[in-house]
């Protein structure tokens, strides 16, 4: 392990060169008590040897620039950098967040634009880019479900019905929205047991999440259905948007009867994505649901001399909307990456972005399992995503999904997602996404079969792996119970 | 193989149940179960006290692979629940049927475990 910062640190050692320019007189007027009497603890080392730190860290990533990601159901795809430069102009970055409408014509026309964009893409009539990440995005679909039967009187809905292969922020979202959950089983094709769920539901069913094409890398064929029984019943049709990257401009889920969705930007419209940073997770919704959109929402008004002019919507004439979500205008740097990468791609390239994604899942499902992997759903044709399951070679040479996991990343392949969806045993979920050309599906496909001739000769170094990484196999049962993530050694003296 | 008691109760969902002398029924998960979770770091119980109806949801075991929810095998009152899985939730994987158990209920019909799997029963649900 490298040093951390602050060991690096020599008493004294700095770098002027970007200290702010405030002249010291300028906090004269600032009262004693406000002012701070010890130094901050921060490490004290020269420009250099910071950029030494931090590129050698940077190196020691796995990332979507560097190496295959095929992490299912998280989508990892490439961050055009088109898009980048798009958001970066000099007008989006310094405008003040404040600034009054009259000088913010261009940044809300854009913004107006991606609800434009995204209200035809998923078939919805209104669409809000207020929350700031999906699980926010689902907090806000699953409060306007709560606030449409509440506005209604209708008080005796208390319940979510969620399928079993479903994402884990899906109970987390019901739960925080104040719905009991109640688990629908999913057959062993990997559809929803309608049977099931037409038992399940009733006078108290809210309404149900789902995420199509669903987690198992299937689509839902008995969508129709499915929605047909849940508004029989008066509940409300939820879409988690987190595989809608396979379905663009093929269908929308606003035409398979769905009232609510929301859209993981950081998926579907290749913003930048992972390690906490900032995501993006709007909500659209039909009819229905429209006097319940949250805040900030830009709306269009055609002025006198028949221009158009953008602003925030105001409370007054969004009184049922759940509240606002964000402060300012949400994140609007993902926000424009996200409209740039939809302009860059037009309806033609979206397109394209559903049929390769899903022509490379089918290709690497079919490679691998001609390889001899079993495919968890080998009569059903892939999504953009396919799950296999080690349960044989865990059965026969003690080698599961997490020793796989490990031994594929030095391979210099990043892991696909393990364990998910948690009712297929020993499985990797897999999703290559649309950027990926032929040789590096290949490249993967040797890789598998590589470690699957391991598996079988020498199965501890499947165990022990990885073996080339700076760390090797973690013990994940202290890192869960114990984790160590705080520096605690004496700070730097100024 | 995992062991499979033949004096306990079993659910497809995983969780034994086990009638014990002073009429009260223990709780926990399979030696299967554990196997399958692989190891666990957290286990979230119910409080004492808790009516609970066969069904519910009254538990929470957590893996580094994933969390379950853990179900009453039977209708009735927790009694008490095993706090030494709050610093030493190892004891799941280590001794599922014994130490490793989550809680006891007193049952209001303990007849309601004659209608749970036998420990055949659960073998056949866990094969294939």
């Amino acid at each position: 392990m490298s040093k951390l910062i602050f060991e690096l640190s020599t008493e004294g050692r700095g770098a002027r060169a970007q200290w702010p320019q405030t002249p010291a007189e300028a906090l004269d007027d600032l009262p004693g008590e406000l002012r701070r009497r010890t130094p901050p603890a921060l490490p004290h080392l020269s420009e250099l040897q910071v950029v030494r730190h931090y590129t050698r860290l940077s190196q020691r990533n796995f990332s979507i620039d560097t190496h295959f990601y095929p992490l299912g159901s998280c989508t990892m795809k490439y961050n055009p950098r088109g898009a980048h430069r798009a958001a970066s102009q000099p007008g989006f970055l310094q405008r003040h967040p404040l600034a009054p409408p009259a000088l913010s014509q261009g940044v809300l026309g854009c913004l107006h634009r991606l609800q434009a964009i995204l209200e035809e893409v998923t078939g919805m009539r209104g669409v809000s880019l207020a929350p700031m990440a999906g699980a926010q995005g689902e907090f806000a679909g699953i409060a306007m479900i709560r606030a449409y039967h509440e506005a209604r009187g209708d008080h005796e809905r208390k319940e979510i019905l969620i399928p079993t292969a479903a994402h884990g922020t899906n109970p987390a979202t019901a739960s925080m929205c104040g719905y009991r959950v109640r688990e629908i089983p999913v057959t062993s094709g990997g559809d929803v047991d309608l049977e099931a769920l037409q038992q399940a539901v009733g006078p108290h069913t809210a309404g149900l999440m789902m995420t199509n094409p669903s987690t198992c890398g299937v689509f839902e064929t008995q969508i129709r259905a499915i929605a047909d029984t849940i508004h029989g019943a008066g509940g409300l049709l939820y879409y988690d948007g987190a595989n809608l990257n396979a379905i663009l401009g093929k269908v929308r889920p606003g035409d398979m009867g769905f009232d609510v969705i929301h859209m993981n930007l950081h998926k579907t419209f290749a913003t930048p994505h992972g390690g906490g940073g900032p995501g993006a997770g709007p909500v659209g919704v039909n009819e229905r649901l429209l006097p319940f959109l949250p805040r900030p929402l830009v709306v269009e008004d055609r002025t006198a001399d028949d221009g158009l002019h953008y602003r925030w919507a105001d409370k007054a004439e969004s009184p049922h909307s759940i509240g606002t979500l964000s402060a300012f205008g949400g994140n609007i740097g993902i926000l424009l990456r996200a409209l740039a990468y939809a302009l860059l791609l037009g309806r033609d390239g979206l397109l394209r972005v559903a049929e390769y994604a899903t022509l490379n899942a089918n290709y690497l499902a079919r490679a691998l399992e001609d390889a001899g992997f079993q495919l968890a759903f080998p009569q059903r044709r892939a999504s953009h995503e396919f799950i296999i399951t080690l349960q044989r070679e865990a059965r026969e040479w003690g080698v599961g999904a997490t020793d796989f996991a490990k031994r594929l990343l030095d391979h210099g392949v990043h892991a696909p997602t393990v364990h998910f969806p948690l009712l297929i045993p020993e499985c990797l979920l897999i999703e290559p996404t649309e950027t990926e050309d032929l040789a590096t599906l290949d490249a993967f496909v040797a890789a598998m079969q590589a470690t699957r001739r391991e598996a079988e000769a020498h199965p501890d170094r499947l165990h022990q792996a990885p073996h080339t990484m700076p760390i090797g196999r973690l013990d994940e049962v202290s890192a869960a119970r114990n984790p160590d993530l705080v520096w605690r050694g004496d700070p730097p003296m100024a | 193989m995992s062991q499979l008691p033949d004096d306990i109760k079993y659910l497809n969902t995983h969780e034994w149940a086990r009638l014990e002398d002073d009429g009260e029924v223990s709780v926990g998960i399979t030696d299967f179960a554990q196997q399958e979770l692989g190891d666990v770091v957290y286990v979230e119980l119910p409080e004492a006290g808790t009516e609970v109806k066969a069904g519910d949801e009254v538990a929470v075991v957590e893996s580094v692979k994933a969390a379950s929810d853990i179900y009453a095998p039977v209708t009735g009152v927790v009694t008490a629940v095993n706090s030494d899985l709050d610093t030493a939730p190892e004891w799941v994987n280590n001794d599922p049927y014994g130490r490793g158990y989550f809680f006891r209920i007193a049952p209001r019909d303990a007849a309601e475990l004659d209608e749970l799997l036998d420990a055949e029963a659960y073998a056949e649900s866990i094969e294939g």
